[in-house]
């Protein structure tokens, strides 16, 4: 559904990507795994079109999208829950709810009540500006804001950092709910057994090249210790 | 033991371009002697122009602060020249640098006030400041007002210097005057470009480079962002008044309305900073001279020429924001004032 | 006791005709962080736009405006569309070396089409028409009208900023531009959008403008002085704020032009000047910078 092949992406004049050839398939959640600075955010920027890139090197469903305007790559179907959150401080938590579903057809199975219902936190908190939210519930807004567009794909990136292991798991037992949607989940993700328990494939990523790619259940510890430190 | 790398500033041609740059200060000195009137008025024009615009480029290029309000300024110094010599009866070459150095003097408070605000609200500020001190001089009825008053000819004529040039060159009073103006002219805008190389050329030149590139950085490098502003402020401000200074003691006539114009003492300097290329000494050199053909040739074209320049603002900065001297300098790699630091190793000692 | 009540009111009415003229300078630097040095050359030059509707198809003023409003609204998103939206970004010079290249452009191409001579809108018998509050006060009609404008625009501002789902994209796009685009908001066409709102509301401001006193091609400049002064007391991202702003600026004035006309504006400025250095953030600042 989604792949890219030969991806590069530069920030001025520094590489941070080295021609990734990835793919995501209809339904499927695949886990990019690797250190800082591996270019996995990187990735994901150049598949919305924050970062530039040659057409082809990004397609979806088989047309070119490389280079769009992140705008357009949104209306596509392909949404980003962003590092880092990045709730808007003006809009309370509903108003960053609705504004994820901006510009999108009605219809689709995600609206205000399945997300309250599938985070209730968020439901207690509606009206509160976003940045009055604790950490995971700033995380759950995010993810929410992003599912509120109905996307056909959803990109995660770091959705655990700076999390508690505890409510790292309150937000992963989400997942399947997504997934039953059949959204494909393509997730950046720092804690290698949470991607490992959720993905149903992973690439690890080391200095903007793919280092490894397979099923979880195939991979060994060695590995995938390899593949992430570059040894 | 390690010897230390040099930082040196200059690159090859540094001491030549110094000789070349002194030579044309001589030729453009010895101009009157032999050069029609109305080319040293119009050379006149060109100096003073020339000096507001490294002040407004030093400002805005340099430290960034970009300033809608520098007629504050000259019109300070305009009006200080003339209370100076009307009222307190000095020499009009003394009052133009005491005009300066009070107006350096009022850009303190002025300074702290404006400085309270940011960006594209400070350039607002400034304006406000501008209007403000034209209308309180606009009170001031010895100085004739809302409608202002002219410099009578025991002043014009008693300008230091005006016998010995009337002996020397057998010339009537005032052409000798407008020989000693375009000689103050052409010290100011000589020692302005020499001034502007030197501060940047400095400690304060680096750390205005740095406040420029990244205040919070600058910061935590330990500059001290605001004293510095407010130094390149108050400098630029002393400069501004005293061309101000100039300029009207040349005009001899001066309103509140003349003195406080955007559109001559910002508008057209901005305009030439940016033609010429703003953050470099050369830019607004070329621009000047830029300027100085498109008023004599078009002026006359009254509003349309107007709306002209508006256009060339516009298309200037959306599609050639570096200047002329920017676009040169990138492609030859050019640098007349160097002032970029490089780290030279230590020579090899065997 | 009258002769002091009586400027007072009328500060406060011409604070609301300045309110108007700064709600469009507030909006668009709210949502871009866009000052346009133009701003209040725009203003003349829709009063001027609501001058020949009027003479055109002789309508009264109200009328001429009400029909000149989507002509400015679309002039406004095509000058952000085709001109402005190329001078953002983190350089703060060429927005205002840009406007300031319109503003000098709308003056001299206002004076070339129209001459320098002074125009009015002619609105009949309201203008001059009292209201009377008893105790031998009386108030003009067309300020109250002002006022009561102001108000209306504000209002209706804050209602479309905080109760719509274009609102919610301003605020999103205010906030964080990047992030907004993975929303599925093109930030081009939001900021034109802002811009022709701007306009529609600069429509008005120049209604009763131009039926207040003459104006001519030159009157801008000073127009963006008391908005841009009325945004900065009222403080960055607050629209009550800069009717408070605006209606400061109009008591100052009005008070400074009752000790000696002369000092009329001065005292705008030195008021201005006062808020700047006692409360720099303005006296309601409410956006996150």
């Amino acid at each position: 559904m989604l792949e890219t092949r030969g991806l590069t992406a530069f920030y001025g004049d520094f590489q941070a990507l080295y021609g990734i050839d990835a793919s995501l398939a209809q339904g499927e959640t695949v886990a990019i795994i690797g250190a800082n600075g591996a270019g996995k955010s990187t990735f994901l920027k150049a598949i919305t079109g924050l970062l530039p890139s040659p057409p082809d090197a990004v397609r979806l469903d088989g047309a070119p999208i490389g280079g769009l305007a992140p705008a357009r790559v949104t209306r596509l179907g392909v949404s980003l829950v962003p590092e880092g959150r990045k709730l808007f401080p003006s809009l309370s938590v509903e108003e960053n709810l609705l504004i994820g579903a901006y510009g999108r057809a009605p219809g689709g199975y995600w609206s205000l009540e399945r997300l309250y219902a599938l985070f209730p936190a968020l439901a207690e908190r509606r009206r509160a500006p976003g940045p009055s939210l604790s950490g995971g519930q700033q995380q759950m807004a995010a993810i929410g804001r992003a599912l509120m567009a109905n996307p056909r794909v959803l990109l995660c990136d770091e959705i655990s950092l700076g999390l508690a292991p505890i409510v790292i798991r309150d937000i992963y037992n989400a997942m399947p709910a997504i997934k039953a949607q059949g959204t494909s989940i393509l997730l950046v993700e720092q804690d290698i057994v949470q991607a490992m328990a959720v993905a149903d494939r992973v690439y690890c990523f080391q200095e903007g090249r793919v280092s490894l790619a397979g099923r979880p259940a195939e991979l060994s510890g060695e590995q995938i210790h390899a593949a992430y430190f570059g040894t | 033991m390690a010897v230390p790398h040099r930082v040196a500033v200059g690159g090859r041609f540094t001491r030549q371009l110094a000789l070349a740059g002194v030579l044309v200060v001589i030729l453009l000195a010895a101009l009157p002697a032999f050069a029609a009137r109305s080319l040293v008025e119009d050379l006149i024009f060109v100096f003073y122009m020339l000096a507001l615009a490294q002040y407004w480029n030093l400002l805005a290029g340099y430290a960034g602060l970009i300033s809608v309000g520098q007629q504050a300024f000259v019109g300070l110094g305009g009006y200080l020249l003339f209370a100076l010599t009307v009222i307190a009866g000095l020499d009009p070459l003394l009052a133009i640098v005491l005009a300066g150095a009070i107006a350096g003097l009022l850009a303190l408070p002025t300074a702290l006030v404006v400085f309270r605000l940011r960006g594209a609200y400070f350039a607002i500020g400034t304006w406000v400041v501008a209007e403000v001190y034209r209308l309180v001089l606009a009170q001031w009825k010895q100085l004739g007002g809302g409608t202002g008053t002219s410099l009578p000819p025991e002043i014009t004529n008693t300008v230091f210097g005006i016998d010995w040039v009337k002996a020397l060159f057998d010339v009537r009073t005032s052409a000798a005057r407008d020989m000693i103006l375009y000689w103050a002219a052409l010290a100011l805008a000589a020692g302005t470009i020499a001034a502007v190389y030197l501060i940047l050329r400095s400690r304060h030149g680096l750390a205005l480079a740095a406040i420029r590139d990244s205040e919070p950085a600058a910061a935590s490098a330990g500059v001290d962002n605001f004293r510095t502003k407010l130094w390149v402020y108050v400098a630029t401000a002393a400069g501004t008044g005293m061309v101000g200074a100039l300029i009207y003691l040349q005009k001899a006539r001066i309103s509140p309305d003349s003195a406080f114009a955007v559109l001559d003492w910002t508008a057209y300097v901005i305009l030439i900073v940016v033609i010429g290329g703003i953050g470099t000494i050369e830019g607004p050199i070329i621009g000047v001279l830029v300027f100085y053909l498109l008023q004599s040739y078009l002026a006359s074209f009254g509003t349309w020429y107007l709306i002209l320049l508006g256009a060339l603002a516009i298309i200037i900065m959306l599609f050639a924001p570096k200047g002329i001297w920017g676009y040169v300098s990138e492609r030859l790699g050019l640098v007349l004032f160097p002032i970029r630091r490089r780290l030279v190793p230590p020579r090899e000692t065997s | 006791m009258t002769a002091w009540l009586d400027p007072l009111l009328q500060g406060i009415m011409l604070g609301g005709l300045y309110a108007l003229f700064a709600a469009g300078l507030s909006l668009i630097f709210g949502i871009m962080r866009l000052v346009n040095l133009a701003h209040g050359d725009l203003i003349v030059l829709a009063a001027f736009v609501v001058l020949v509707v009027a003479g055109a198809l002789g309508l009264d003023p109200f009328l001429a405006a009400l029909l000149a409003a989507p002509v400015l609204f679309a002039f406004g998103y095509a000058l952000q569309f085709v001109l402005l939206n190329r001078t953002l970004g983190r350089d703060i010079l060429p927005p205002l070396l840009v406007t300031f290249g319109l503003s000098i452009i709308v003056q001299n191409g206002l004076l070339e089409a129209f001459s320098a001579d002074s125009r009015r809108l002619r609105a009949g018998a309201i203008e001059t028409e009292s209201l009377s509050l008893g105790g031998g006060l009386a108030v003009g009609v067309m300020p109250l009208l002002t006022l009561a404008s102001a108000v209306v625009a504000i209002l209706a501002l804050n209602f479309l900023f905080y109760r719509t789902s274009l609102g919610r994209a301003f605020r999103a796009t205010s906030d964080d531009p990047e992030t907004a685009q993975l929303m599925g908001i093109d930030n081009r066409r939001i900021f034109a959008l802002a811009m022709g709102v701007a306009m529609t509301v600069v429509a008005v401001a120049a209604l009763y403008l131009g039926m207040r006193a003459n104006f001519d091609p030159t009157i801008g400049p000073a127009r963006l002085i008391y908005a841009f002064e009325a945004v900065i007391i009222g403080g960055l991202g607050s629209l009550w704020g800069t009717l408070a702003g605006g209606v400061i600026i109009g008591l100052a004035q009005t008070i400074g032009a009752r000790i000696d006309p002369e000092w009329q504006i001065l005292a705008g400025h030195v008021a201005f000047l006062i808020v700047l250095v006692l409360r720099p953030r303005g006296l309601f600042p409410r956006a996150v910078d």
